[in-house]
């Protein structure tokens, strides 16, 4: 017990300095009139029946997104924990990138296939734009890879041998799926849908760019009300209600994992992938390649095309030029930033997320520490605009001033990459059997050199897929770096936000072209993330 | 005593599951426990190895107590149930992890140990064999080599053979007996196969409800069961209840002959399926045969007497009569024990 509180120990202390004492200045800066709690306020807020509105659609459309997304996501979690076929290293590669790109890219990118004058409104005058589906694709579109990766991961390493058993006890095929495959997988599933219902109930950029006057969700209400409206009040109070609901789910969340939570009999996942058979499979392949195609591919198609739309390569020559007035630096340099400082979050994220994960691992976690896995997810259901906000106001001052340091950025981007490291972490850790850390433990290995020589060899893949998730938030971290990025260090999402700020064709071209390096410097590294882990399988 | 438990409680939510069990191994011994599951053996074990906390009373081994002494710092070996081999790691791997955790050996001297545990385990060149690809007995082999290879104090054994089929079983229990004779191995081992626990130990140590209900030689175990429970758990059916009186006792099956000097009173009394004599139907206790087993070596016959318990006997292949025969049946003194 002691070892356990030791190693989550540098986890809390992260969380109460970067997350509940920035969270608390704002708050307090909200609610407090000169030195007097107003807690009426928040009856106040709640009363106006606009923000009644907002609360409504930011709750409906978020289930709507999270149920749409596991209905197309689920069928290609499936192909690729089952299925091998050529270029499959590729398409994984390829799903993941939309998540990793700025929210603020995708819905340029939605807008110029759905909106007006897109392809869509070239080719058959069909615009969406004005429609909430707009929102729900562009969602599907960023989460489809949670879903994949955090579902799928775990499908390929589940022993289809333990299917074939309940086949042989008289389950139908569908009802061998249902009863042995589908419990196994309702963790994973839950902490996925968990996810997707967490980032579009605080979806921002898309919303923002797609929702036009028509539709808001509450993240797009907080950061109006604190950069338009200058009413940091609303602004405290809003994201109190946002704290509750986000807690609340959280809480739920938890209770369901917990009761499904199973030891599982995990495999080599490259035992369990085979070639399609037969029509029903080869379909299957090809209706999740068709729908990854029209869905995730041809945004970004769009995407690259617009930002060629000049002649010579003139929207990326443009980027290394200091003089178009919106930096201080030409924006090429972005690139260099966003990669130092995601280099540097996910180191902290790791480090942070892989001590949490291994102290929360233990069945018998008491109700302390099942409290500390739900506060972990806290930073992904409060607005990102919260977070880089409640840096700006509450890391400024002595004892803590950190507004001029470089590492302000990174610590934001980590804050926001932990949930996921321990997310995709914990149900593999929690998967390997106990006894095994015990057989190592009676062979005389010490409580780290059992987490080292068992734990580690077991979840190398789970931490390659963790690191590769924080790596890639961090580059994409929209909502939080956009208050505490100088204006000389721009991150490539701020440069690319700016740029589209600004009217122009001219700005507008270099934000894509700007938006294209990001995705392939995203793609690259995926790739690389994917090689690494292919050389790894053979020692699962 | 190499090993001695103390009162050694364990507690599962009110439940004792093992309840102030006092224990003792002495160096080189092989120690049997013997009990159907759920009697607390595997825990006995846990409790042993520091993986389970004790809720009172202590174990010490070599006469220093071992609360607050981590599992990894005891120097015990335990084998797991089902081996627990390290999926990741090839067989080479898995023996030299014990080796590798004490970090005194080199990785030459390492490897120079696992060839040779490896041949002593039977399974030469074995080293860069997947522990996947090995088949149950020869991760039964792998564990047990794994398991020696940091020279443990004392081994303990979770039903070493369980899931081995019934050839290899008896194969490799002889194997083992030799094996840890020749290294002078402490042995502690679980077993719910009394077979099993008869050919490896010294002695053995039969459990009941987290309680020991009777310690000793496999022979005098055999021979002379403490208790109902223990003579049934060692296949004995024919238990009843009969009132002694000097040299016989009074049973539902009649008058039959007891020990001399056996304890007086109302007792639980055993017959051996070898004390039941088979004569003609005239004379004797008048019984139907209503079912009869091959067993290899001789045929066990069940036998009904009116308002009396099954009644089982042993009979040489030739000798045993058909289902429905009618027989009498006679009692052999000497294959009677009254229990305690």
């Amino acid at each position: 017990m002691a070892a356990r509180l030791g190693l989550m120990a540098v986890p809390v202390a992260f969380f109460a300095l970067f997350f509940a004492y920035p969270v608390a200045a704002i708050v307090a800066r909200g609610l407090k009139v000169d030195g007097v709690w107003q807690f009426g306020r928040i009856a106040d807020v709640l009363g106006q029946s606009d923000i009644r509105h907002v609360l409504w659609f930011t709750s409906w459309q978020a289930l709507a997104s999270t149920g749409l997304t596991l209905l197309v996501a689920l069928p290609a979690a499936y192909v690729f924990a089952r299925f091998d076929f050529p270029g499959k290293q590729f398409l994984r590669a390829v799903v993941t990138v939309p998540f990793v790109l700025p929210t603020v890219v995708v819905g340029t990118a939605f807008l110029a296939l759905v909106g007006r004058g897109g392809l869509l409104d070239e080719l058959w005058g069909v615009r969406l734009d004005t429609t909430v589906w707009a929102i729900l694709l562009a969602h599907v579109f960023f989460n489809y890879a949670v879903v994949v990766r955090t579902v799928g991961g775990l499908w390929a390493q589940l022993d289809p041998r333990q299917e074939e058993a309940a086949r042989m006890l008289g389950s139908s095929r569908w009802a061998a799926w249902r009863k042995v495959t589908l419990p196994a997988l309702a963790p994973a599933v839950a902490a996925a849908a968990l996810m997707v219902f967490l980032f579009t109930f605080t979806s921002f950029g898309v919303v923002q760019i797609l929702g036009g006057p028509t539709f808001s969700t509450l993240e797009v209400e907080i950061y109006r009300q604190t950069s338009e409206i200058f009413d940091l009040a609303t602004a405290a109070v809003l994201t109190v209600i946002q704290f509750v609901a986000v807690g609340a789910i959280l809480a739920v969340h938890a209770w369901t994992v917990r009761r499904r939570e199973t030891a599982l009999r995990l495999v080599d996942a490259s035992v369990t992938a085979r070639r399609p058979r037969g029509a029903g499979q080869w379909g299957l392949l090809a209706g999740v390649v068709g729908c990854i195609v029209v869905l995730l591919a041809l945004p970004l198609a769009v995407l690259v095309q617009r930002s060629l739309d000049a002649p010579d390569f003139g929207y990326y020559r443009a980027l290394t030029d200091a003089d178009g007035g919106v930096f201080l630096v030409a924006p090429i340099e972005a690139i260099g930033n966003s990669l130092e400082y995601a280099v540097v979050a996910t180191v902290i994220a790791v480090l942070i997320g892989g001590l949490a994960a291994a102290a929360l691992t233990r069945r018998d976690a008491g109700r302390f520490v099942r409290g500390f896995d739900a506060l972990l997810m806290l930073p992904l259901g409060v607005s990102a605009v919260t977070v880089g906000f409640g840096f700006l106001i509450a890391l400024d001052e002595p004892p803590l001033d950190l507004r001029a340091t470089w590492i302000l950025v990174p610590l934001a981007q980590a804050l926001v990459g932990v949930p996921f490291v321990v997310r995709t972490m914990l149900p593999v850790l929690r998967a390997v059997d106990e006894r095994l850390r015990e057989a190592a433990a009676v062979l005389g290995a010490s409580p780290w050199r059992v987490w080292r020589e068992v734990d580690l060899p077991m979840v190398r893949r789970a931490l390659l897929i963790a690191a590769g998730f924080a790596f890639a938030v961090s580059l994409g971290e929209f909502g939080a770096t956009v208050f505490i990025a100088r204006p000389d260090n721009p991150t490539l999402p701020v440069a690319v936000a700016r740029l589209l700020g600004r009217a122009g064709e001219l700005n507008y071209g270099q934000a894509m072209a700007l938006s294209t390096v990001l995705m392939v410097v995203c793609a690259v590294a995926l790739l690389v993330l994917e090689r690494l882990r292919t050389d790894r399988t053979g020692e699962f | 005593m190499l090993l001695s438990l103390e009162g050694a409680t364990v507690r599962f939510g009110g439940r004792a599951v093992l309840g102030a069990v006092d224990l003792g191994v002495a160096e080189h011994e092989i120690v049997c426990v013997l009990g159907p599951s759920g009697s607390g053996k595997s825990t006995l074990l846990r409790a042993v190895a520091g993986l389970q906390h004790l809720d009172a009373g202590r174990v010490l081994l070599d006469g220093r107590d071992q609360g607050g002494v981590p599992a990894h710092r005891r120097g015990v070996g335990l084998m797991f149930q089902d081996h627990q081999l390290f999926p990741q790691r090839d067989v080479g791997g898995n023996v030299a992890f014990g080796l590798r955790m004490r970090g005194a050996a080199s990785r030459g001297e390492q490897d120079g140990q696992v060839r040779e545990l490896l041949d002593l385990v039977g399974l030469p060149g074995a080293g860069r064999r997947a522990v996947a690809s090995l088949s149950g007995g020869e991760q039964q082999r792998v564990a047990l080599a794994r398991a020696l290879a940091p020279r443990p104090r004392l081994l303990m054994l979770d039903e070493p053979l369980g899931q081995l089929d019934r050839s290899l079983r008896e194969r490799l229990v002889v194997e083992l007996r030799e094996l840890f004779g020749r290294l002078g191995t402490t042995v502690l081992a679980v077993t719910h196969d009394q077979g099993e626990a008869f050919a490896l130990a010294d002695r053995v140590v039969v459990m009941r409800d987290g309680r020991i209900a009777q310690s000793g030689t496999p022979l005098e175990v055999w021979q002379r069961p403490a208790d109902e429970f223990v003579a049934r758990f060692l296949g004995f059916d024919n238990v009843v209840e009969g009132t002694v009186v000097g040299e016989a006792a009074d049973t539902p099956w009649g008058k039959v002959p007891v020990p001399a000097g056996a304890v007086q009173g109302v007792r639980m009394l055993l017959v051996r399926p070898a004390g039941v004599r088979l004569v003609s139907a005239d004379s004797g206790l008048r019984c139907v045969v209503v079912a009869r087993t091959f067993k290899g070596t001789h045929v066990a016959v069940q036998l009904e007497a009116e308002g009396a318990p099954r009644l089982e006997a042993a009979c040489a292949l030739r000798e045993a009569p058909g289902v429905g025969d009618v027989v009498g049946v006679e009692f052999d003194g000497a294959e009677i024990v009254v229990l305690g």
